[in-house]
């Protein structure tokens, strides 16, 4: 056991995920992600590198994970609205990488030291045009870590750029944890082309949805492109082709969304009233849902491990019974409420409870609604 | 002042600690010694911690929570032990005494206090005898946990000789001397 802060776990998750190039820019409260790289990739032999921006450092990942590293980055707030168009690139170019957006006060600079968790609908919807993201989301140092290396896996897996959402006080937060022997958590590399490099297409799919992927460098030359493409990975106008690739984009995820889309119970089965959370608004409704119990109310807790795609299924299913569901987030329009509303449909009775002023969500603020 | 029990008898099993002052204190490095102690005794934590934009100065807190329970919601609600090391971290936490929470604070920059949770110390005139004002905190530490007995002192001094190997006779030291300040004040009790 050790005493592990939040950023650090993140670090060393991805490190234990094989990630061996990161490219950012430090900012608040992200900053220790950086820091812990820069001391420990160079001697791992790996690549750190502090770039001029934002823009530049997603670019800079992106072009590492197409020369066949696992690469990410780690910012927050201002920074992760910089990244957005490379990040559209790497969703258009099915490029594998990992952004870690340690959510901050805001709009805009905002309050740079305080938590939020208003980057919800930004992490799914924050570039232009049609696209499909996955995003995770950790409540502990533990998650921390293990979320960091499921993030890396699911990258690979699916060829696509995977969020993880912490915030600042999960990211800052200590807590002892034992980090896990090498091959103790499963570690997943993309699927590398067998054909020979004359036949190779970088964006012909297999069954499962998913091209593999050679590196830059290697025999297999490929060509990549922003612009919409085909298989073989040049331009391409024709509208078929087109629907083909943004139907893929999303069939891919759509179809594997069983494996993705990953909930914890606490007490949900039974519950009168359910509260789906996420992040470090966990915890605040684990200890408000047990001293519900205390007084009588079924109370349970459905925690959201990944936030994209979306968890309709285990939402419905964990509010079958329930008379009441509650979501308690750190932002103004309630932007995992509306989704839970539009999955449960609007006659059902649900109730926020937010925090929009940098201050974090207490067990009190949710057991006055469970309790209403 | 004996080592914190809890109703029923039996060790206390639960502290929830805050640690307040001004940025630049040494304020979280203190929360996370006392968290690296609690986890040789094979005790969970957690460790949190709230501060402004600015480096030095501002309120900084730093807060922990030591249980041999699993720890759900992570910040301190309940507080057993503070620290105060400034009239602006005095101000934010006196109210805790009156609900039994037990105030260390600093007697260097503030008048002292009546009641018997109020437990005021010089800490900064002793580092600046010491000549190192920034050992303050680590007397007060030393002092804290003498007093309360969350962290065993053993545990303590094992965590400061792993975070500071080359600065740890003089960190040692600057324990040493918060305990002792405890240990003196319980003679004049006693006599």
């Amino acid at each position: 056991m050790r005493l592990v802060q939040g950023n650090e776990a993140i670090a060393r998750g991805a490190l234990y995920a094989g990630a061996r190039f990161y490219a950012g820019y430090p900012i608040t409260p992200s900053s220790e992600v950086a820091e812990e790289c820069s001391v420990v990739l160079p001697r791992m032999g790996g690549m750190y590198i502090q770039m001029e921006d934002e823009i530049a450092s997603i670019a800079a990942v992106v072009g590492a994970s197409l020369a066949g590293a696992k690469a990410f980055t780690a910012t927050s707030g201002p920074g992760f609205s910089l990244m957005q168009e490379n990040l559209g690139f790497a969703v258009m170019a099915e490029v594998p990488c990992v952004v870690v957006d340690v959510q901050r006060s805001g709009p805009s600079t905002g309050l740079a030291t305080k938590p939020s968790q208003a980057d919800v609908m930004q992490v799914r919807w924050g570039r232009h045009g049609d696209q499909a993201i996955i995003a995770l989301c950790p409540a502990s140092v533990r998650e921390c870590f293990e979320l960091t290396v499921q993030a890396f896996n699911f990258s690979e897996t699916y060829r696509t750029p995977v969020v993880l959402v912490a915030d600042e006080v999960v990211a800052h937060m200590r807590e002892s944890l034992r980090v896990p022997e090498e091959g103790e958590l499963a570690i997943i590399d993309r699927k590398k082309p067998s054909v020979p490099p004359s036949e190779y297409k970088p964006f012909e799919a297999d069954e499962d949805g998913v091209a593999p992927l050679a590196a830059y460098g290697s025999p297999r030359v490929f060509h990549v492109s922003s612009s919409m493409h085909g298989p073989e990975g040049f331009s391409n106008n024709d509208p078929a082709n087109a629907a083909r690739k943004i139907d893929r984009i999303h069939r891919k995820l759509d179809m594997h969304r069983d494996e993705i889309v990953m909930t914890r119970s606490f007490d949900a089965d039974d519950a009168d009233v359910l509260v789906v959370a996420y992040g470090i608004t966990v915890r605040a409704s684990r200890a408000a849902a047990r001293e519900a119990r205390s007084k009588g109310v079924n109370a349970g807790v459905l925690q959201l491990q990944t936030l994209w795609p979306f968890a309709d299924n285990e939402i419905r299913r964990a509010a079958a019974g329930a008379r009441r569901v509650i979501v308690p987030e750190m932002n103004y329009a309630g932007q995992v409420a509306g989704e839970v509303q539009r999955v449960l449909g609007p006659e059902r009775d649900i109730r926020g409870v937010n925090s929009y002023n940098g201050q974090i969500l207490w067990p009190r603020d949710i057991l006055e609604t469970i309790m209403a | 002042m004996e080592p914190s029990e809890q109703k029923g008898g039996g060790p206390k099993e639960r502290f929830e600690v805050v640690l307040a002052g001004s940025g630049g204190q040494g304020l979280i490095v203190s929360a996370m010694l006392l968290c690296e102690s609690a986890i040789r005794e094979g005790r969970n934590v957690v460790q949190t911690q709230s501060y402004g934009i600015a480096a030095r100065g501002g309120l900084s807190i730093a807060e922990l929570i030591i249980d041999t329970e699993e720890i759900i919601f992570q910040q301190v609600q309940k507080p057993d032990i503070i620290l105060a090391l400034t009239g602006q971290a005095m101000e934010r936490f006196a109210a805790f005494a009156e609900k039994g929470a037990r105030v260390f604070f600093d007697t260097t920059g503030m008048t002292d206090r009546p009641g018997l949770n109020f437990l005021g110390f010089p800490f900064t005139k002793l580092a600046g005898d010491l000549n190192r004002t920034n050992a303050a905190t680590l007397i007060a530490l030393g002092a804290m946990v003498a007093c309360t007995g969350m962290v065993r002192m053993d545990s303590l001094i094992s965590a400061v000789r792993e975070t500071f190997p080359e600065a740890a006779p003089a960190n040692i030291e600057a324990l040493g001397l918060g305990e002792g300040l405890v240990a003196s004040r319980l003679r004049e009790g006693a006599g």
